[in-house]
């Protein structure tokens, strides 16, 4: 029974990043209809961007949470500006192209930056400095939660929260619904597509980046290529939840969260890879829109 | 003998009602109009009828068979074909190619056949690029066989539609408003163009159609449908003075 | 022409096959070799995954599993079941060994061809972007599994796989690949096919059954990924899941869709483009990778329909093509 909480507990962790990552994808499924490959990278480019600030700002050598906070923020916004400038460079010219070309070129960036990766930050894997120092808050009767995994937890509810504020409550993200309900004519009621898509992959990478550096503390092995995997995950976990739909990507990601830290401890650690996609063909079959997603039915 | 027959047709879209015991009879040789306003259900009959949509309640007989259940292609398979109101041909397939693939179903060449280039192939394909040629002249299309279909002018695109439809070897048409975004003249050659179909194929229509010139003009007999009821059925002339057609169409004059 | 023709075609055609082999491979630089070999695998690889995602527009991104299956199987086949078989047949080695090559592979290729059976019929419900992720991780999952099974390697790999693949049968099955594809699109099938990625709503209608024809795809689709990975699995003599992850499936879907949706002749270029692009930048070494994405990025960005579109390549267009810029020369 301990055994199953604590599981749970560690699956709930990992879930809240999932679910950050899923964010960026459904934020820029919903506006472009265009599964972002890239974005798994600008999560690993978040990890690094939070490395080197760490190092550069001393971090390393005597932790605080102020400064944890302040190498956070530094990873948004580097991953904010790099999201922009993939959107800018390699999407917008294929704009009025066919969906899969786009989906390729999304490949081709994701490919860029992995290399890339390897290049500037050396494919050797690198060890996330620790921003705060790691501690039992909570061990009772064999369960134990530490404080990273709550603070994982806690960074991502609250950025999960102002995300779903800012999309309901204020004219920007009410126009970005209006995008990704039918772009063409959101441009009509004098929307500025252009702007509102800048700024869904400008939210989307800053959430990927703290992601980033949300991984880098409870999991400190960084590498270039540490984003392929999970980037897929989130992906699923958006699909999952049904894209498009912010609550469904948080729900996406705690399940897969859990279930793959469950096989880990229960079944076989080399099942992890397939879980979340068993999953997904299960539910797709059923329920083809995704759990909280919207069945469209096409008009003949 | 009826060909068609629609007995109490109901379809709910979440809760809503779109068409609700809708009855209609078709007798072969036939040539039917189905108005009403915009949203009243019209297409939605198409749709039942062809099994986009099965209805909720109901029965669809077809020749004496009920349809209710099968699927599209099936449906097509004893003889109901159709056009879609917003164009839907196979856009990047040369003109040719649209009515060859209606021609699929009456075809023998298996798999293995198609692979191996056996000659009975090549004459079964031979002969359906004539018979397709043949179809496409009737609608004054043969020039314009290996043309892309989505670059052809949209009312030649509308008459491929038409092809199209026929090539399946039907016994009833169902068209789905064929004059719209055509012009006067456009409009006058088509209304000929059934009238001509129907007698070479030996056909059955049902016409969806706003233009009330091509329905009064060659409509036998015509069914007015609102919110999903049938509120008139007669000859044009009878529907032409029925208060609650003219009450449905809000004012607009019928001429 | 014929049947008795054909048959004599076919024979002319392996004989020239085999000379080439006989010819080639003892002399050939291993290396060009290797890459010539790949480049064939590649060309069935991106034909075969072109009928499920360009002529039938079902977009799959799980090549790479079916060929996982494919290799393995064969593999496991003619490693397994393959001496006890040559011990049993009373026939020279030169005759027996082929027939098992053959057996293995032709069984990868149905096992694959069941997998992709079973991936066809989530494509009855979902459709775009869905069923691709859908199909990726069908080729994740069929990943795992075999990693997960230890005779035939697990995660060590399978070595000892006989070496069976030779440049003979590399050119016999990417011929024979493009031969069928080829001619089932130019058929009344093939028209249904393209119906389905035009308008499924119009092609129900029409009376092809869609349903029919999308796992119709994907079954002949992932046989031919299954014999693709059988070749490859007998020219390495080893095989690991790590070659056979979404990673590969992406780069079989960048040749269809660079090479052009629904254009054989363009799949076939991009498949030998992508191949030869990783050695040709072998030189800038760390930078290779770099510029192998940069370029497809440029490439999708210059030219989004693919090189050929949905055309094929034919020498009348290149005539065209020549005429008007000779046109365009002297008009200057």
């Amino acid at each position: 029974m301990q055994e199953l909480i604590q599981q749970l507990i560690n699956g709930i962790t990992w879930g809240s990043i999932y679910a950050l990552i899923a964010l960026g994808y459904t934020m820029v499924y919903g506006v472009l209809k265009l599964i972002n490959f890239a974005h798994s990278d600008v999560y690993m480019v978040g990890a690094f961007a939070g490395y080197y600030s760490a190092h550069w700002l001393g971090i390393a050598e005597n932790p605080s949470v102020p400064k944890a906070i302040l190498v956070m923020l530094i990873s948004m916004i580097v991953c904010s500006c790099l999201g922009v400038i993939i959107e800018r460079l390699a999407y917008k010219p294929l704009r009025k192209s066919s969906r899969l070309t786009a989906l390729i070129t999304a490949i081709g960036v994701s490919l860029l930056l992995e290399n890339g990766g390897q290049l500037v930050f050396g494919a050797d894997p690198k060890f996330f400095p620790q921003l705060i120092e790691g501690q039992e808050i909570w061990s009772k009767s064999g369960i134990v939660i530490s404080n990273l995994q709550l603070i994982a937890l806690i960074a991502s509810l609250t950025l999960m929260g102002i995300l779903q504020l800012f999309v309901y409550k204020t004219r920007t993200g009410k126009a970005m619904r209006a995008v990704s309900y039918n772009i063409q004519v959101a441009s009509l009621m004098g929307i500025s597509t252009d702007k509102i898509i800048t700024i869904t992959f400008a939210i989307g990478s800053a959430l990927a980046g703290a992601a980033g550096v949300l991984v880098g503390l409870n999991n400190p092995k960084i590498d270039p290529i540490m984003g392929l995997l999970p980037g897929l995950k989130a992906f699923v976990a958006a699909v999952l939840g049904g894209i498009g739909n912010i609550p469904g990507a948080m729900l996406g990601g705690l399940i897969i969260g859990v279930a793959e830290v469950m096989t880990v401890g229960y079944l076989s650690s080399t099942f992890r890879d397939a879980i979340a996609f068993g999953i997904l063909i299960a539910i797709l079959i059923f329920r083809p829109a995704g759990i909280l997603g919207k069945s469209t039915t096409e008009k003949v | 003998m009826a060909l068609l027959e629609l007995k109490n047709v109901c379809i709910n879209f979440g809760g809503l009602k779109a068409v609700d015991k809708f009855n209609l009879t078709l007798q072969k040789g036939e040539l039917v109009g189905l108005i009403g306003p915009n949203g009243a259900g019209k297409t939605t009959v198409f749709n039942m009828i062809t099994g986009v949509y099965p209805p909720t309640e109901g029965e669809i007989r077809f020749a004496e068979k009920r349809t209710n259940s099968l699927k599209p292609y099936k449906i097509s398979a004893v003889g109901i074909s159709r056009t879609f109101q917003n164009i839907r041909l196979f856009g990047e397939l040369p003109v040719i190619d649209n009515v060859l693939v209606a021609f699929h179903q009456h075809t023998h060449a298996g798999l293995l056949a198609s692979v191996w280039r056996s000659k009975k192939f090549w004459q079964e394909e031979q002969s359906l690029v004539k018979k397709a040629t043949g179809l496409l002249a009737i609608f004054g299309l043969d020039t314009l066989k290996n043309e892309i279909s989505k670059n052809l002018p949209y009312g030649q695109q509308r008459r491929l539609e038409i092809a199209r439809a026929l090539a399946t070897e039907p016994k009833l048409l169902l068209l789905d408003e064929p004059a719209a975004g055509m012009n006067p003249q456009e409009t006058a050659k088509l209304m000929l163009l059934i009238k001509d179909i129907q007698k070479k194929f030996d056909l059955t229509i049902l016409l969806i159609e706003h233009d009330m010139q091509v329905v009064m003009g060659i409509c036998e007999r015509i069914l007015v449908l609102d919110y999903g009821v049938t509120i008139a059925e007669g000859p044009p002339e009878k529907i032409k003075k029925d208060p609650k057609v003219i009450e449905a169409y809000l004012g607009e004059e019928i001429h | 022409m014929n049947q008795l023709k054909k048959i004599l075609l076919i024979i002319l055609f392996l004989g020239l096959f085999l000379v080439l082999d006989l010819l080639i491979s003892p002399r050939m630089n291993p290396y060009y070799l290797q890459i010539l070999i790949y480049c064939g695998i590649n060309i069935i690889l991106a034909v075969s995954l072109n009928l499920i995602n360009g002529f039938t527009g079902q977009f799959s991104i799980g090549h790479a599993g079916f060929m996982a299956i494919g290799g393995y199987t064969s593999a496991a086949f003619t490693f397994y079941l393959g001496p006890k078989i040559l011990e049993t047949l009373f026939l020279p080695l030169w005759f027996s060994k082929p027939l098992v090559f053959v057996a293995g592979l032709l069984l990868g290729g149905t096992l694959a061809a069941f997998a992709g059976l079973l991936v066809g019929i989530p494509s009855l419900r979902l459709r775009g972007d869905y069923l691709a992720i859908v199909t990726l991780g069908f080729g994740e999952i069929i990943r795992v599994f075999i990693l997960n099974i230890d005779a035939i390697g697990g995660a060590r790999g399978f070595s000892d796989v006989p070496k069976y693949t030779s440049l003979f049968w590399v050119l016999g099955f990417t011929v024979l690949t493009i031969v069928v594809v080829r001619n089932l699109v130019y058929s009344t099938h093939g028209r249904a096919f393209l119906s389905v990625r035009e308008d499924e709503v119009a092609a129900e209608a029409m009376g092809i059954n869609t349903t029919w024809y999308k796992v119709t795809a994907f079954v002949i689709g992932a046989f031919f990924a299954g014999i693709a990975g059988g070749l490859l699995g007998h020219y390495l003599q080893y095989l690991h899941t790590n070659s056979f992850t979404f990673i590969k499936s992406f780069e079989v879907v960048m040749m269809v869709v660079l090479g052009g949706m629904g254009s054989i002749t363009g799949s076939i270029l991009a498949a030998v483009i992508l191949t030869l692009l990783p050695e040709v930048l072998r030189p800038v070494k760390d930078y290779r990778m770099v510029f192998y994405s940069i370029l497809l990025v440029i490439l999708m960005i210059t030219r989004p329909q693919g090189i050929f579109g949905v055309r094929e390549f034919n020498w009348d267009w290149l005539k065209k093509i020549f005429s008007r810029k000779k046109a365009q020369a002297e008009g200057a």
